[in-house]
């Protein structure tokens, strides 16, 4: 339903607050001037689903625009696609949606950015300027609804301010630490007849925003002789690596101290998950010698990283020995929740870039090769060898793969093998997201999409679309499960417009997994709401109604088959693989909680660390 | 950690929405505001905002930083740090009759407050000074029946050379 206020009035004069007019300038509508704004900020997709609010502005791209733009069903899925194509390119997403129900839907995709600080500027449509705050048809305060959630939002009050916000919007939302960044415009500034003369901005300057460029030399230095003095060190990497675009400076300086290194869930690939010295994912779900790890360390060094409660597990127990050495650009992530005893503000790559060239300067000045304490390094790797040993994710099996029913586990393990651990893996929300964490081993930055954060079901195939479109030669997994598709499996049909052949590898298992897991361990197996067998779609003609190809997979000897046969079609076909897996396996090793510390695991379903006991 | 009172207090731009923002801020982490007082400065793109609020080091650092973090918020300091002046502003208005006219009179004299309107049975009193001495007040003449109180909030400004500017 569209307001009656789309006819042109009787007089085009403009309204006060003109700006000056050079002769020289181009007289467009707010409209136009998004559409021109975009284009001058490189978009090269625009997702998003029209509505009354913001038809001028749809007509504008229709008639100007050389950005495609994705029709999706359900702007969620809008801010996901965003997203996702964010994070596999570290450019900044771009969606747009109307006013009232297009705005509040697009926010669980705005949450799901901000909390993974991903870059995206999500332009929304408004009531006209007069009717705001009068409850009209399709309204609501998007800016006030939003805050919480974004870095920073824009009320548009004039046609002239459109280029100006604009140019800000996308500094802001790609500079510092990322984040989402709503422009929401009232629908009369966008109305063909209101032209004004068009500035882009070259440059933008703002004085209440100077995000650090350098971290302070001085921290640098002491943090480097902590590094030096180190004899059980650990790399803790996070999000800010990838999205601070540090994975060489990372991978320089660990093999040159080296020392071990662990990821969070949101900073895999940043280093090479083959690599010897990764140790894999650490906290709820990470491994046994990452934990340990961390746990006996007499020095972290936290990278872009925020130690949240799903990696710390009892903020008061967390690694007791340790030296906290912590860099990150948002002074606010550092001493959050565990202090710091070296703080560092600045941008990871500069910072880690700062830090190798002094060790290597102190190095050359004393004519050493690697100042570090070989020997008690050495001790260091013995022990965590040990620990790989004993109860290692790679090194020994953590799943019991003899019998007849199909693991989560060992789909993921085979899915990397024949993707030769190169495709970009997407991911929604439960356990099928952490053994894709698990076993489906990164090697490479911006490969491994997932809502970490926010921990938003639904996120899997929206972000997939987007990454595929942004990397059509690419091979794209969704790796899902039969719960969470169903919250975005309307795109399908987005899937079918634009032909994007993505592959879906839906761990079914006939439970919400991870609710499932935590009720068989807390709540004595009572499966509360967490089931719905009986009403499952047939997946297989639900895939085929869109126009796509369906897979089933029951028996464990036809998977390898299968799936090469899935992987191959979904070159020119989105496959929607179906893969039932056994309902009763569980995601380990798992922090134990509450009053654990970081090496209190259960490593299966009845052994778990005795630490001190 | 033991907690303490702070005056944060801070510039920032003189823009729609912004103070709501700071609000959002507060209620969104968990933090409280004791108080609040904004408004805008000789500069009319700029507003000041004075807030109090309780916590320990590192909540009020916390809180510092995630105030800094918001893009409207330009500079801030935390007056509590240094030597500083603080002062609020108070309107209250009390039932004055019979012995307690005198009384409350007398009070408001030794408070430095002045009656601003008056009636044959209210006083309104002006009074300003430290949170403290407003509190100190209150105390005085609650034996008299105070009817309304409006208190503006405190406000802050560093001694000295100590400057909070652009």
């Amino acid at each position: 339903m569209l307001d009656k206020d789309s006819e042109k009035p009787d007089q085009a004069a403009p309204s006060k607050g003109l700006a000056e007019v050079t002769p020289e300038a181009e007289m467009l509508s707010g409209g136009e001037m998004l559409v021109r704004a975009l284009e001058e900020e490189g978009v090269e997709f625009i997702f998003g689903y029209p509505g009354g609010a913001v038809l001028h502005i749809y007509d504008a791209l229709h008639k100007h625009s050389k950005i495609p733009h994705i029709l999706v069903r359900h702007e969620q899925a809008a801010t996901h696609a965003a997203d996702g194509y964010s994070r596999s390119t570290g450019k900044t997403g771009v969606a747009l949606v109307t006013s009232g129900p297009g705005a509040t839907n697009a926010i669980t995709g705005i949450a799901t950015a901000y909390m993974d600080s991903i870059p995206m500027v999500v332009i929304s449509g408004q009531v006209q300027s007069h009717l705001i705050g009068e409850d009209a048809f399709q309204e609501t305060d998007m800016i006030g609804i939003s805050r919480p959630v974004v870095k920073h939002s824009y009320l548009v009050q004039r046609v002239e301010d459109i280029p100006g916000i604009l140019k800000k919007a996308f500094y802001l939302a790609n500079s510092g630490r990322p984040g989402p960044v709503v422009v929401d415009i009232p629908k009369d500034l966008s109305a063909p007849w209101e032209k004004r003369p068009f500035h882009y901005p070259k440059t933008v300057k703002m004085r209440s925003y100077t995000p650090s460029i350098k971290g302070h030399s001085g921290q640098i230095k002491r943090a480097v002789e902590e590094l030096l003095r180190a004899k059980r060190p650990i790399i803790y990497s996070g999000g800010g690596v990838i999205q601070g675009r540090a994975s060489e400076a990372l991978r320089a300086l660990a093999k040159h101290l080296n020392f071990p290194v662990t990821s969070t869930l949101m900073g895999l690939g940043a280093y090479p998950g083959s690599d010897r010295q990764f140790l894999g994912m650490l906290g709820m779900h990470g491994t046994y010698e990452a934990n340990n790890t961390m746990h006996g360390s007499d020095l972290i060094l936290a990278v872009g990283a925020r130690f949240d409660d799903r990696v710390t597990n009892t903020v008061a127990k967390f690694c007791p020995d340790a030296t906290i050495i912590h860099i990150d650009v948002d002074p606010t992530s550092i001493s959050k929740t565990v202090p710091s005893h070296l703080p560092i503000v600045g941008p990871a790559r500069e910072t880690l870039e700062e830090m190798l060239e002094q060790i290597q300067a102190i190095e050359a000045r004393d004519g050493i090769a690697n100042k570090v304490d070989q020997a008690a390094l050495a001790l260091w790797w013995k022990q965590i060898d040990a620990w790989r040993a004993e109860q290692g994710i790679y090194t020994s099996n953590r799943f019991d793969d003899t019998t007849d029913a199909i693991k989560p586990q060992e789909v993921i393990q085979l899915l990397h093998e024949l993707t030769q651990g190169k495709a970009f893996v997407t991911s929604d929300v439960g356990q099928h997201q952490m053994f894709a964490a698990q076993y489906y081993v990164f090697d490479e930055p911006h490969q491994w999409i997932n809502s970490g954060g926010l921990g938003t079901m639904g996120f899997g195939l929206p972000s997939a679309m987007g990454v595929k479109l942004a990397h059509p030669d690419s091979t794209v997994v969704c790796v899902t499960g039969e719960g969470s598709i169903q919250m975005c499996i309307q795109e399908l049909s987005t899937c079918t417009q634009y032909k994007i052949p993505v592959l879906i590898l839906n761990l079914n298992n006939g439970y919400l997994g991870m609710v499932k897991q935590w009720q068989d361990m807390q709540y004595e197996g009572r499966y509360a709401q967490s089931t719905y067998q009986d009403s499952l779609p047939d997946f297989i003609k639900l895939a085929e109604a869109y126009g796509h190809v369906g897979m089933k997979v029951t028996d464990k000897s036809t998977l390898r088959e299968k799936m090469q046969e899935a992987l191959e079609q979904s070159k020119t076909q989105l496959v929607f693989m179906d893969v039932y897996v056994d309902p009763h396996e569980h995601v380990y090793p798992m922090h134990i909680a509450p009053n654990g510390a970081m090496n209190d695991m259960w490593l299966s379903k009845g052994e778990r660390t005795e630490n001190g006991k | 950690m033991e907690s303490s009172r702070r005056i944060l207090s801070l510039l920032m731009e003189n823009e729609a929405g912004a103070l709501s923002r700071v609000v959002g801020l507060f209620s969104q982490r968990g933090y409280n505001i004791e108080t609040l007082n904004v408004a805008p400065t000789n500069d009319k793109s700029l507003s000041r905002l004075t807030l109090t609020t309780i916590g320990d080091e590192r909540k009020i650092e916390q809180i510092t930083k995630q105030l800094n973090k918001l893009i409207d918020v330009i500079k801030l300091v935390d007056l509590t740090e240094g030597s500083h002046i603080e002062r609020e502003s108070m309107l209250i208005k009390v039932r004055a009759t019979g012995a307690m006219r005198e009384e409350i009179k007398r009070t408001t004299d030794i408070f430095r407050g002045q009656i601003v309107d008056v009636n044959s049975t209210l006083y309104t009193i002006q009074l300003i000074g430290t949170q403290q001495k407003l509190d100190a007040f209150i105390e005085a003449v609650k034996d008299a029946n105070i009817l309304e109180v409006v208190r503006s909030g405190v406000s802050g400004i560093a001694r000295g050379e100590k400057i909070l500017s652009l």
